[in-house]
């Protein structure tokens, strides 16, 4: 406990001393506002166009959740295919690697052409960044399971289903969270991303990225601070809810999921 | 109790396993193994001594010859054997009760029957504490009784296990070998137990078998003929320590031949 304390002061330090240098940079160098706002200045941003910014952290938030759920439930169920053979996994394979390597800033006119600027095309450019870490994974975990257990199931007769309900998935859980957690980072880093360019269906309401790309044109770097910081917050926030779920889900029996007891 | 002198419970004729090409692991191994005996393997590693289990349990077909067990082809006999493996292989994610109860679950046993059964053999075995614990808040001894109530559960007639205590101290192994006893007394199954360690062989089985390596073949044939019920002060007879010696200076043989 007075360990976590530590850290928290530690960390708090450091904050106070990032903007104690901030603002010394900007009377000593005499930076314009519009290139670098005072930390009082994107505070004032921050409080007073709370409702826009929380409007459009709900958005991105949204979107994202939507892209990683949605990763979740294909990615699992490209897993399952991918685990049916090696051949199957020799033949598809490359496909995923070429999903993470495609940059998504080339295909979202397309996906705009497709589906139209919005939500849904937002939704859809983060599905697809965070899918490759799900299926990857998935396999791994489904495919792993070691020799003995395979033969203990084989002893007592266990049909292919119960192959894959009372083992083979199970034993994929833990890497499916190592895949979910990494998918969550990217899944809130793609929704931004798409926003920037296919952000609002209709003027003046989107998310983060949207309004990044907005307050950035206007020159109002203020609120393109606060905009940041709350990008930023959202990232954290998934990172946080994952490991807890992992934490929830795996405590009980997984070596990695159990906190380090500190006594 | 004695073996029954006439029924076999497993039959080698001449079989052969190579894996692959030309990997040759067992040549012509001609074997019979009667109902309620003990039987362990013995034997320099290389030897097959795994294999042999592998194709009691059909877990893989033999490349040549024909194996019978209960009268019957090794997969269709499977209901009757029960495989205890080297590490405990309980599933991590389930409890105590959850992991004994697998072979019932598996074999789709009416839940009320089989939590009866696996609470019964948890008694057994020694684990009723525990029942609600995940594997790794069990010590190595802890498991290896979980995986033998598994095992157990499912009321087998054949009992094969593969150097289940080869990972134990020395004070657990001789433990889990006297109980492994006192179950088989109260039990009525027939074993066969492949194992690195001499004297354990010995104070368990009513025959062992010594399989020279490369390839693995029969080299002897030992009878061990001390009285059941056999108890720890066993080990301290000259007469155990002699069949330890002669057993371990067979098995040298079959390393140097």
């Amino acid at each position: 406990m007075k360990q976590r304390l530590t850290t928290v002061a530690n960390a708090l330090a450091v904050f106070v001393a990032l903007l104690i240098v901030w603002q010394l940079v900007l009377w000593i160098f005499r930076v314009p506002r519009y290139m670098l706002p005072s930390p009082w200045a994107v505070a004032t941003a921050f409080v007073r166009r709370f409702p826009s910014l929380l409007m459009s952290t709900a958005i991105t938030a949204q979107e994202s959740l939507g892209g990683l759920l949605a990763s979740i439930i294909v990615g699992v169920l490209i897993a399952l295919i991918f685990a049916q053979s090696r051949w199957v996994r020799k033949m598809l394979y490359p496909y995923t690697i070429l999903l993470q390597t495609v940059p998504i800033i080339a295909i979202t006119p397309l996906i705009i052409n497709w589906v139209g600027p919005g939500s849904a095309a937002v939704t859809l450019i983060a599905l697809i960044i965070s899918l490759a870490p799900v299926v990857a994974n998935t396999t791994q975990g489904l495919i792993s399971v070691d020799e003995n257990f395979v033969h203990l199931f084989l002893m007592h007769n266990a049909s292919p289903a119960q192959r894959l309900f009372k083992l083979r998935l199970p034993h994929a859980v833990p890497s499916l969270f190592v895949g979910i957690r990494i998918a969550s980072g990217l899944a809130v880093i793609g929704a931004i991303t798409g926003e920037l360019f296919a952000g609002s269906s209709q003027v003046g309401v989107g998310g983060l990225g949207y309004s990044i790309f907005y307050a950035s044109s206007q020159m109002q770097t203020d609120y393109l601070f606060a905009l940041v910081l709350a990008a930023t917050v959202l990232g954290f926030g998934f990172f946080f809810i994952v490991m807890f779920l992992e934490w929830y889900f795996l405590h009980k029996w997984h070596e990695s999921a159990r906190v380090p007891e500190t006594e | 109790m004695s073996p029954d002198s006439n029924v076999p419970q497993i039959e080698f004729e001449s079989v052969t396993k190579s894996y692959g090409t030309g990997r040759l692991v067992l040549q012509s191994i001609d074997l019979k193994i009667l109902k309620g005996e003990f039987v362990s393997v013995i034997g320099p590693s290389g030897c097959g001594k795994s294999t042999v289990l592998k194709l009691i349990s059909g877990l893989t077909p033999p490349s040549a010859g024909t194996i019978r067990v209960d009268g019957m082809t090794p997969e269709n006999a499977r209901e009757t054997i029960s495989f205890i493996f080297q590490d405990a292989t309980l599933l991590p994610w389930r409890t105590v009760i959850e992991n004994v109860g697998l072979g019932l679950e598996l074999e789709r046993v009416a839940t009320k029957r089989r939590n009866e059964k696996v609470a019964s053999l948890l008694q057994l075995v020694g684990l009723g504490d525990v029942a609600t614990a995940y594997p790794r808040e069990l010590s190595g001894g802890m498991k290896m009784r979980a995986s033998i109530a598994r095992a157990l559960a499912t009321s087998p007639r054949l009992l094969l296990m593969d150097e289940p205590f080869a990972a134990l101290d020395e004070m657990t192994r001789d433990r889990l070998n006297e109980e492994v006893l006192r179950l088989r007394a109260e039990q009525q199954w027939t074993a066969v137990f492949v194992t690195h360690s001499v004297a354990e062989a010995v104070f368990l089985s009513t025959r062992i078998i010594v399989l020279a390596p490369h390839p693995g073949r029969v080299h002897a044939v030992l009878p061990i003929d001390l009285p059941f019920p056999r108890t720890a002060e066993l080990r301290e007879l000259p007469e155990f320590e002699e069949l330890v010696g002669h057993a371990s200076h067979v098995l040298r043989e079959a390393l140097t031949q």
